[in-house]
């Protein structure tokens, strides 16, 4: 029995190089020891000819690709440069570049604790949805792909019309219905309004489908049953490591996802007790649109950085994971 | 075997109690003289001495301070200040709360320009049975009348808006160019400027429903008339007449600048004086003082430019009252933090605060009239706004669908800021379109 598990996995080769961690150390090192090589004979030689991996440098594409990256990167500067301004220096000075002396520790201190610290409130609360939303979306997903993939079941046609049908209907559409469910239900104005359809992801659900049919082999798992693996301990142990390329990609796209969700608890949430920083922020904003209100302008940008830091982070830490991820499967048979 | 005894009866003792204050409470309200069903002054101390929850819509930064100290003087009651939102976006929420029956608050920030669609849909309380007949004469008239409507009280006023001419003395004293005191004045000193540097605007405009309908109340147009359900919408008076010539010159010579009023390019433009003068409420001090701190010292104040030389005219610009929901949970509470926002130690709290009064003893204190405004190199500004206030033109009223008719204000009249459309031809079409939406909504509109 055993020597028909090792043919098997054998046979349809190794399982996705990315996969398993094993075989991620080994791909890894194998990348060092060839730059390592190249890094040598570029040295020793020097022009190095031109191969399909080394194309030959393009002026054009190399000028539209620096123009592109100018494009993506000038908001984020322009966003840095002005968090060092306080109310007056935005109003007085040149947009992009900085003024005459620094607030940014300042502002920062004054963005934390204006109106009694509420900015903190608010990044905790997102945390809250994002952790709850985002995470619980990614564990119901992992689960459903993983069970449409691998088991076979009455209505697996109809879920996968579901949804495909869902993934195509835009967020947007779904909001007002989903306000009056909820409002019917008695939940808008609390978290639960916000948490609740977040952990509905059908582009998640479908991803990790498609993610468990590649990477999952079948004959993997009908070797750990007939070894007499429970079907708990066959998905924790041996599906699960299989399918962390693609769970951290949709937790990252669910996690962007509620992090930057605006609409939903625009709707749904009017106590400023459970706002979200998008929200809030968007709130401060109002605030200069009012007699007697007060313009807070510098504490918004302050803020807005503050609000993109942590997730600059989170991709940061799991892209590797993501890159290996989107690789797995592309080289392959 | 004692103890539990004793508990057993103190329990018992505490649900009595419960009971006989209810019952003590309800019984106040049937024998109330209130007439509609209302609760009396004497339900009102019943329901403090209770205590309870009271949510208050409000987007006003100074209600802070008050909840805080009304909550000190009824620790019993818990004050919970919501922002949900400002202007128009808070009258969606109300009426969508009130329309779905739930979640609606105890108390609501309204601008008296909104009010009458609030009344008109009998959604707000009539306080007058609550107490509040006996501050007819606490403000100043023209925030009264807008709260209201022949035997019904429907909201306190919270502040007022009289309108001034805030100028930045800096630049008009760099071109040498005399303040206007006249609006015919306003347009040469327009020219002047412009002329003088063509950065600099005499002010911003992109289509203010506000502003406008501000302008030509001080013109002496009243192109709204209300009775009960009999409304008149007509923009074709004198006054209104007065308002589109002049303004339609600012237009065609491009004067104004083509930015709106509350963006952070206003904001800009205040700060850089590119904007130069502004004719707005009373309240906007404070606006300024904390949103353009670094043009302190380059503004000034001056009476609003008149119509007619020699003339003392002037118009409310804003202001907002608060009214207590038909929905509300707890009403009697709700007056009593409506009234002590409005009426003495909570008004002159926030007048403290920089908001702008609408009871007459703090308009009128010498404190108030003698506050010098470093923001303004120490003007006492005070007093011209308190002039303003006492000559506000009498006789105006709003809509009781004006929340609606200003959401389509820049979609008509906007178009003259926009395209060679005028601005008659655009306050035309508003009229046109105000007549059908009333008429769609069961009022009887120039009929």
């Amino acid at each position: 029995m055993t020597t028909s598990l090792t043919s098997t996995v054998s046979g349809s080769g190794t399982p996705s190089a990315a996969g398993s961690p094993g075989a991620d150390t080994d791909a890894k090192a194998g990348t060092r020891t060839l730059t390592r090589t190249r890094t040598r004979t570029a040295k020793r030689r020097k022009r190095p000819p031109h191969t399909p991996l080394h194309p030959r440098p393009s002026v054009p594409l190399t000028l539209v690709t620096g123009l592109v990256l100018v494009y993506t990167l000038l908001p984020l500067a322009w966003l840095v440069i002005n968090a060092t301004k306080d109310q007056n220096g935005l109003l007085d000075s040149f947009g992009l570049w900085f003024a005459e002396d620094s607030h940014f520790w300042d502002n920062i201190g004054r963005t934390l604790t204006y109106d009694d610290g509420v900015f903190v409130r608010w990044l905790l609360n997102t945390l809250m949805y994002v952790v709850a939303g985002a995470g619980g979306a990614t564990i119901l997903a992992v689960l459903g792909g993983y069970a449409l993939a691998t088991y076979d079941f009455p209505g697996r046609r109809a879920v996968f019309a579901v949804v495909l049908g869902a993934v195509a209907v835009p967020g947007t559409a779904l909001a007002v219905p989903t306000f009056l469910m909820f409002s019917n239900m008695g939940l808008t104005n609390t978290p639960w309004a916000v948490i609740i359809p977040s952990l509905i992801s059908p582009f998640g659900l479908y991803l990790m489908w498609v993610f468990a049919a590649e990477s999952v082999p079948t004959e993997l798992l009908e070797a750990a049953r007939i070894d007499g693996s429970g079907e708990l301990r066959t998905f924790f142990t041996i599906a699960l490591p299989l399918l962390m390329p693609g769970t951290v990609t949709v937790l990252l796209f669910s996690m962007v996802a509620t992090w930057n969700n605006y609409f939903l608890p625009l709707i749904m949430i009017k106590d400023p007790d459970w706002y979200p920083l998008t929200l809030g922020l968007n709130a401060w904003n109002a605030q200069a649109q009012t007699a007697g209100g007060e313009a807070v302008f510098d504490l918004i940008i302050t803020g807005s950085l503050l609000t993109i830091v942590p997730i600059v982070a989170v991709f940061l830490l799991l892209q590797r994971y993501w890159q290996s991820g989107l690789a797995a499967g592309s080289v392959k048979e | 075997m004692r103890k539990h005894t004793t508990r057993r009866l103190l329990g018992a003792l505490a649900v009595v109690s419960t009971l006989v204050l209810t019952a003590t409470a309800c019984g106040g309200g049937d024998a109330s003289d209130g007439g509609a069903g209302g609760s009396s002054p004497k339900d009102v101390e019943a329901a403090l001495a209770k205590g309870g929850k009271v949510t208050v819509w409000a987007w006003e930064p100074t209600l802070k301070k008050v909840a805080e100290d009304f909550e000190k003087k009824y620790p019993k009651v818990d004050i919970e200040l919501v922002n949900a939102g400002t202007g128009d976006k808070q009258y969606t929420a109300l009426q969508n709360a009130m329309a779905a029956g739930s979640g609606a608050p105890d108390v609501a920030q309204v601008e008296y320009y909104a009010l009458g669609q609030f009344a008109i849909g009998k959604s707000v309380e009539d306080l007058s049975s609550y107490g509040a007949r006996k501050y007819g004469t606490t403000f100043t008239s023209g925030p009264w009348n807008a709260v209201t409507e022949e035997e019904a009280i429907y909201a306190l006023p919270m502040d007022s808006g009289p309108m001034a001419f805030f100028y930045n003395k800096k630049v008009f004293d760099k071109h040498g160019i005399e303040v206007p005191t006249t609006w015919d004045e306003y347009v040469e000193a327009a020219r002047a400027l412009h002329k003088a540097d063509p950065k600099i605007f005499i002010t911003n405009d992109t289509g203010d429903a506000g502003a406008t309908t501000s302008l030509i109340w001080q013109a002496g147009g009243r192109p709204y008339k209300t009775d009960g359900t009999d409304v008149t919408v007509d923009f074709g008076d004198e006054g209104t007449k007065k308002y589109t010539a002049t303004w339609q010159k600012l237009l065609d010579e491009k004067l104004v600048a083509p930015i709106s009023s509350w963006s952070d390019a206003w904001y800009k433009g205040l700060a850089d004086g590119s904007l130069a003068t502004l004719s707005i409420g009373a309240w906007m001090p404070a606006n300024l003082t904390s949103g353009v701190a670094s043009a302190s010292g380059d503004w000034r104040v001056a009476p609003l430019p008149q119509w007619t030389k020699g003339d003392k005219v002037s118009a409310e610009n804003g202001g907002s009252s608060l009214a207590v929901p038909k929905a509300a949970k707890n009403k009697e509470l709700a007056y009593a933090f409506t009234e002590f926002a409005t009426t003495g130690a909570g008004a002159s709290s926030r007048v403290a605060a920089g908001a702008f009064p609408a009871t007459r003893a703090d308009l009128e204190s010498k404190a108030f009239l003698d506050t010098p405004f470093p923001y303004f190199g120490g003007q006492k500004a005070n007093r011209i706004f308190a002039d303003s206030a006492r000559d506000v033109g009498a006789d105006w009223s709003y809509l009781p669908y004006q929340v609606y008719a200003n959401s389509i204000f820049n979609d008509t009249v906007g178009k003259a800021y926009v395209s060679p459309t005028t601005i008659t031809d655009g306050l035309k079409k508003w009229q046109e379109a105000s007549v059908t939406y009333g008429n769609d909504q069961g009022f009887t509109v120039n009929k």
